[in-house]
């Protein structure tokens, strides 16, 4: 079982999640953030703090979403960890009433 | 004189507790850019606060945050001194004469009382006494309870309470490669605990499990979870709730229940069941608790403020045990303000109230609540304070750990130093190999200070 970002989080990049990740574990690309499931002990943590609903136990993932559990596995282990709330993007405002929050 | 935070002039930091607040707010504190260091002190010889004794055993995954605490330790400028208890064997005045800032991060350590009759009788327990029991704290190590009681209630419908149940609900058999202690292990094989019964004031939609803990309840091999479907009716203001899209682990909460409430009673030796909208109003029995009063409740207010209210009418249910998990309160230390109603130190942003130079961070401060990572950003902000205040602290030099530990060695103290705490901790990890246990922690200060020997 793991936790996964997911497309929501492009133009957002909000990273409050970061924040309460007890282990470091996201890591992040200029795009989004996406979960090392090496590291990440499954506390779910994050999941509450993203404004726009990007993060999901894989157990909850909608299925056509589930090709993002291959993704962070691809992408994370190879990117800088990011451990500290950053400036979200210029679109997130925007892209975050889009989705409806 | 050189400025505070300069090499030649560190802000010393006092870190009271060594939990995941106490660990952040140091990784936050040399994370700076100034010169900082941190003495950890611990009133046990163990580091690592909940993490240790709270995390349930068997949920190894949850307590790697510790390799992170590890690391933290091995930063230049950290010192642990364990075995120190602030407000008994150094006071805080003293802390405030070594050091410039002393940061509170020593958790909430008590339970709140239900406040009905019949509390006290034996098998009446809280959740801390049974969690720490079965962890090996020092604290509980000789508390007994009674587990040939067939039945036991658990008050509360928050991870702490699934903790409990879930606990109650393995058998022997499936704890026994987790780090769990001896002494609950063997207790825990005898038990004769069958029925297991979640209560919550308030309906489904408000139960506080996050869904993983509440979705591996109905995992369980030896124990089945029973839901009442008439209970899972909501009001509009309940609907209302779940409907908001900021409220999808609630949502995805009620749909576990409703997956439980109408699939078929498994056939399986014990059984958890819910029961909501429900308050203790009495405690029975001959000279120990035999039957739990309960108050049937509905709900009253707008939507996420609703308030349980009680309708007068009752029930029973027969039970022997009993552990309360209604939440926790901080206890005070001599010399720091206190609130006793909300059990934290009051504060301003992690800054304590009317005591300069004295900060909060984690449960002491916000109060019981979130998870493990929750207490990371709580800390960064009690820092990002501190920091924000450097101007306002005494710029004289200050001694650090170089005038605490002189001042503990001269009361006779024994401190425990962190590569004493690694000496310990390499023999718990060896003691519990033979056993295919990740440790076997001792379980008591004396076993641990005698490690050391």
């Amino acid at each position: 079982m793991t936790f996964v970002v997911t497309d929501n989080c492009q133009r957002c990049r909000f990273t409050d999640c970061v924040t309460v990740c007890p282990v470091a574990c996201f890591h992040g690309d200029s795009e989004m953030l996406y979960i090392d499931n090496e590291t990440c002990i499954d506390c779910g943590a994050c999941v509450a703090l993203c404004p726009v609903h990007a993060i999901y136990e894989e157990f909850d993932l909608p299925e056509e979403q589930r090709r993002w559990i291959e993704i962070n596995a691809e992408k994370a282990p190879g990117l800088p960890v990011v451990n500290d709330k950053g400036e979200p993007l210029p679109t997130a405002e925007a892209r975050k009433q889009e989705l409806g929050y | 004189m050189s400025a505070l935070g300069s090499r030649s002039n560190p802000l010393r930091v006092a870190i009271v507790g060594s939990g995941p607040s106490g660990f952040y707010a140091a990784e936050a504190l040399f994370k700076a850019e100034h010169a900082i260091t941190v003495d950890m002190i611990e009133r046990l010889p163990a580091p690592f606060g909940l993490v240790r004794s709270g995390v349930a055993p068997d949920h190894p995954k949850l307590k790697q945050p510790i390799q992170v605490y590890e690391k933290i330790a091995q930063t230049e400028g950290f010192n642990f001194i364990g075995n120190v208890t602030v407000g008994r064997d150094v006071s805080v005045a003293e802390l405030r004469a070594t050091h410039h800032v002393v940061l509170f991060t020593c958790g909430a350590e008590t339970d709140r009382k239900l406040g009905v009759s019949g509390e006290g009788l034996p098998g009446s327990h809280t959740a801390t006494e049974f969690v720490g029991w079965y962890n090996g704290h020092p604290d509980y190590r000789d508390r007994v309870f009674d587990l040939r009681q067939e039945a036991a209630v658990v008050i509360g419908q928050g991870n702490v309470a699934a903790d409990v149940a879930r606990m109650l609900g393995k058998s022997a058999a499936e704890l026994a490669t987790t780090d769990i202690a001896e002494h609950a292990l063997e207790a825990l094989a005898a038990s004769r605990v069958r029925e297991i019964h979640l209560i919550g004031r308030r309906g489904p939609a408000q139960a506080k499990f996050t869904n993983k803990e509440l979705r591996e309840l109905g995992e369980l091999t030896n124990c089945a979870v029973i839901v009442n479907p008439a209970e899972l009716q909501l009001n509009s203001e309940s609907a209302a709730e779940l409907a908001d899209k900021n409220n999808y682990t609630a949502a995805r909460n009620a749909e576990i229940f409703h997956g439980w409430a109408q699939s078929q009673a498994s056939a399986k030796p014990r059984r958890i069941a819910f029961h909501f909208l429900a308050s203790p109003v009495e405690l029975k029995g001959e000279g120990r608790l035999q039957r739990l009063v309960l108050e049937k409740n509905r709900l009253e207010g707008p939507s996420f403020a609703q308030t349980a209210k009680g309708t007068g009418e009752r029930f029973e249910l027969p039970c022997g045990l009993l552990f309360r998990s209604i939440g926790y309160q901080g206890i005070p230390i001599p010399g720091v303000p206190f609130d006793a109603r909300r059990g934290i130190f009051p504060n301003d942003k992690g800054s304590i109230t009317d005591a300069p130079g004295l900060y909060a961070a984690g449960w002491i401060k916000r109060g019981p609540t979130g998870i493990i990572g929750t207490n990371r950003a709580d800390a960064v902000a009690t820092v990002a304070t501190v920091l924000s205040d450097l101007e306002k602290f005494t710029p004289a030099t200050k001694p650090g750990a170089a005038g605490l530990l002189p001042l503990l060695a001269r009361r006779g103290l024994k401190v425990v130093g962190y590569s004493d705490w690694q000496q310990i901790d390499a023999q718990e990890v060896q003691r519990g190999e033979p056993k295919g246990k990740p440790r076997e922690k001792f379980t008591r200060v004396a076993e641990m200070l005698t490690a050391l020997q």
